[in-house]
């Protein structure tokens, strides 16, 4: 295992930090909004662009100390990518189709 | 030097991201309706999802890296069987 150098640390940290600060703006949002339809869009800052962010995090620290590239934690981001559209597309028509039926 | 700021970085993501996944336990415990609960389910499996990410780099091993892929895909089984329910009262018709 190599020792890691100043400027991947302060990559790392600065990373994780916009990741998981960004991922909890997201999570306050989903408190902090009024509407149902409000509230769907906010957790997927978290779903993408702090996934992101936290899975490049992993991906150069593991990278530098194990002194090969390590690129599985990519398949994290992708699969998160693909699957949060579909799980929002399928929960806001159940939604809508439970609005509808209340009226 | 870089070790301590690697190391304060990450108990920050940590906590951070722990109040994430409480913000997301308020909304499946006070929902008011169905469709709330099973967002704040999705968003909480996220969150721990990359909480065990930090924890992998924190000890170095990539055993925390299965725990999250498991995570991930089963996370997204149950949000899409939860909208079925919603949807049709049954998950398998």
């Amino acid at each position: 295992m190599n020792a890691l150098p100043d400027w991947a640390a302060w990559l790392t940290a600065l990373l994780l930090l916009l990741g998981a600060g960004i991922t909890f703006i997201g999570s306050l949002g989903l408190v902090r909004l009024r509407k149902f339809y409000d509230r769907v869009h906010a957790p997927t800052l978290g779903t993408t662009l702090g996934t992101l962010n936290i899975v490049l995090a992993s991906m150069i620290y593991f990278s530098i100390t194990e002194a090969r590239p390590v690129l599985h934690e990519i398949l994290i981001a992708i699969f998160v990518t693909v699957t949060t559209p579909i799980t929002l597309l399928l929960i806001v028509r159940a939604a809508v189709f439970r609005d509808q039926l209340g009226k | 030097m870089s070790a301590t700021v690697l190391d304060w970085a990450l108990v920050a993501a940590q906590v951070l991201l722990a109040l994430a996944m409480v913000c997301a336990v308020f909304r499946l415990a006070r929902g008011p309706r169905a469709q709330d609960r099973v967002i704040g389910l999705d968003t909480l499996y996220v969150n721990a999802m990359l909480l065990l990410l930090t924890f992998g780099i924190r000890t170095g091993s990539s055993l925390y890296f299965e725990a999250a892929l498991a995570i991930a895909l089963l996370g997204f089984v149950a949000t899409v069987a939860l909208a079925k329910f919603l949807m049709r009262g049954e998950v398998i018709e």
